[in-house]
């Protein structure tokens, strides 16, 4: 056969002497017909099943051309048929099978209610795997105090930097964008007031409190979380964790704690880092606005933001760091060996990372309202 | 009519930085062949079968695929080219967000021409074909034994009806019972669909069941090309360690 034949799309010819076919009755010659053209044929085929039949001038015929012809014909030959030997199986081949309807695989979303109770147990086997994986650490810990030789320092190490070191550049730009932003908007409600003085307790006390740690937080949740989740379920995926546990190492004193306390380490350096830039932000923002001089800004902050509020500030560091950890550890183990869970508990990781550093946020807020503030 | 060869391989050297993969590898496979690629780990088995697909350039050389030179082809021929192989990848590469039915529809659907009536009577014959139930089609990757995932793979390079097929190592992977069962198939399936089969395998009892045409390759070129009788009679080491050890002589004596 030569290669470069064009091909020509299959065509029926109904002569004296009965019917002739032509052209590739193949997959690939089947796709080259104009739209309606298959029904056409098919409905001539089936007009014509009595008549003879002469298939041996086909250039090429496949399971798919014999197909269509079965089909048209009514899942029977008809009884004059002439056919190119090598041709034979392609027909044989629906002739012996009837073959069974197949399921396409689409699977039903089952009724409202059981989808409602399924989304409650998924919450509470969330709830139970984050407590047990809680549970799996202050058992390592425990380990480790009794067996200091096997702190993974390495991984502690490696981690901090990765989380907080390579973090810094990040949290300094959006700190300083956020601190200006405030100052220059509490700046001109303070000057209707006449106020400008404090303007040194308004970015104090929320950058401090507040701002310095969320920003930190969801900074650290959208870059590092995610990449952890990312990290364990490939590892998960390619038997990495098995490879661990085999070698008779715990994945979790060797994967998840080093995360979990190089997040606990890193997050409150990082809510101070954030809080310094921040502030300068705003310092540089008065300094413009209202005329506040650095030196006043900066000798004034201690009297105006009572120390608490710096420890409140470290204090929702490390646990936002310590949920931010467990969480993106706990998606991560739940990654299935395909494309789409990989993505799927990536995002999920995020998200309930984020929404989590506010829940904590705003508890933080009910249980410290009497600290801090005058 | 006049037959030239599905593959041509003219020539060719492959070099990936400093390092040379291939030296002057000439080789061609008629209408029907089987062909099986044989040599160390690393020594550029995939790499010449990738370059027989199109999907890497050779350094230097041809590679005509069909009567066509894929270096000088354009995109739109070599796609149309690869439409009509078939390649089994080593670890199958089924999608792992679809589900078997529709790995196996993929690419009839990406046609865009064929109704969905047709598909499914397609992908029930090439099911039926590779020896499936017809309840695994609504089955994902992840749910599917080692063997399932190769004959559904098997099953999806088919599915385009091809004239050549593409197996890297086929029988990797599967115990012996299923590996004969798996080359009793692709024999079955070869003389229904007459195609042109080349395979990367280390598999001797593949090799020996299956081939018309073994390829070895050792020192970076084709120490042997021609029937197994002629590789087993190749004097190189490597031919002569990977035919005549222990275990191949056991097989070879039994075949």
């Amino acid at each position: 056969m030569h290669f470069s034949k064009a091909l020509q799309p299959p065509c029926l010819e109904v002569q004296a002497g009965g019917i002739q076919l032509l052209g590739h009755w193949n997959l690939r010659g089947v796709t080259q017909l104009p739209a309606g053209a298959r029904d056409a044929l098919q409905t001539q085929a089936a007009t014509n099943i009595d008549q003879s039949w002469d298939l041996r001038r086909v250039a090429a015929l496949d399971s798919a051309g014999a197909f269509l012809l079965w089909q048209a014909w009514g899942h029977r030959l008809p009884v004059q048929l002439h056919l190119k030997p090598e041709h034979e199986s392609a027909f044989r081949r629906w002739q012996q099978r009837p073959l069974p309807p197949v399921p396409t695989g689409e699977r039903e979303s089952p009724p409202l209610p059981v989808r409602m109770v399924r989304l409650i147990e998924q919450l509470g086997g969330h709830l139970l795997e984050l407590l047990q994986l809680l549970g799996q650490l202050v058992l390592d810990i425990g380990h480790l105090a009794r067996h200091p030789r096997d702190i993974p320092w390495k991984e502690i190490s490696a981690t901090i930097h990765e989380t907080g070191g390579r973090a810094l550049g990040i949290t300094a730009l959006v700190g300083f964008l956020i601190g200006v932003v405030v100052s220059y908007l509490s700046s001109l409600q303070l000057q209707t007031l006449g106020a400008q003085i404090y303007i040194i307790n308004i970015l104090g006390l929320s950058i401090i409190r507040e701002l310095g740690p969320l920003l930190a937080a969801i900074l650290v949740a959208g870059r590092s979380g995610s990449a952890m989740t990312a990290r364990i379920g490939v590892m998960r995926v390619t038997q990495e964790l098995d490879a661990i546990a085999a070698m008779g190492i715990s994945p979790s004193l060797r994967l998840l704690l080093p995360k979990v306390v190089a997040l606990v380490v890193a997050l409150p350096l990082l809510v101070v880092w954030t809080d310094v830039i921040a502030l300068i932000g705003g310092a540089v923002s008065a300094k413009m606005e209202l005329g506040i001089g650095y030196h006043q800004f900066f000798s004034k902050l201690p009297n105006a933001v009572p120390v608490s509020n710096l420890l409140i500030g470290l204090l929702k560091g490390v646990v936002f760091g310590l949920f931010i950890a467990l969480v993106a550890c706990h998606f991560g183990l739940r990654i299935q060996p395909n494309t789409e869970s990989l993505g799927d508990e990536t995002t999920n990781s995020v998200v309930v990372a984020i929404t989590l550093v506010i829940l904590i946020d705003a508890v933080f807020a009910i249980l410290f309202r009497g600290v801090g503030i005058e | 009519m006049s037959e030239s060869p599905v593959i041509r391989v003219d020539h060719v050297w492959t070099r990936f930085g400093d390092k040379l993969i291939h030296r002057d590898i000439t080789l061609q496979l008629d209408r029907g062949d089987i062909l099986g690629i044989v040599g160390a780990s690393g020594c550029g088995k995939t790499v010449l079968m990738r370059e027989m697909i199109g999907l890497q350039l050779p350094s230097q050389g041809r590679v005509a695929l069909l009567g066509q030179d894929l270096g000088q082809a354009d995109d739109r021929t070599r796609r149309q080219l690869r439409n009509r192989c078939g390649v089994l990848f080593q670890g199958g590469a089924l999608f792992s967000a679809l589900t078997v039915y529709d790995n196996i529809a993929f690419p009839l659907r990406e046609l865009r021409v064929l109704d969905e009536a047709l598909i499914e009577r397609l992908v029930a014959m090439k099911l039926a074909m590779v020896g499936l139930e017809p309840s695994s089609a609504a089955l994902l990757p992840s749910e599917l034994s080692g063997g399932m995932v190769k004959r559904v793979a098997l099953a999806r390079s088919l599915i385009m009806e091809p004239e050549v097929l593409f197996l890297d190592e086929p029988t990797s992977g599967l115990d012996p019972v299923l590996s004969e069962e798996f080359v009793n198939l692709l024999r079955e399936l070869h003389q229904e669909l007459g195609f042109t089969i080349v395979m990367v395998t280390h598999d001797l009892d593949t090799l020996g069941d299956l081939c018309t045409q073994v390829a070895v390759l050792a020192d970076q070129q084709l120490v042997s090309m021609g029937t197994l009788e002629d590789a087993i009679r190749c004097q190189h080491p490597y031919a002569r360690e990977f035919f005549h050890g222990h275990r191949a002589r056991r097989i070879l004596a039994v075949n």
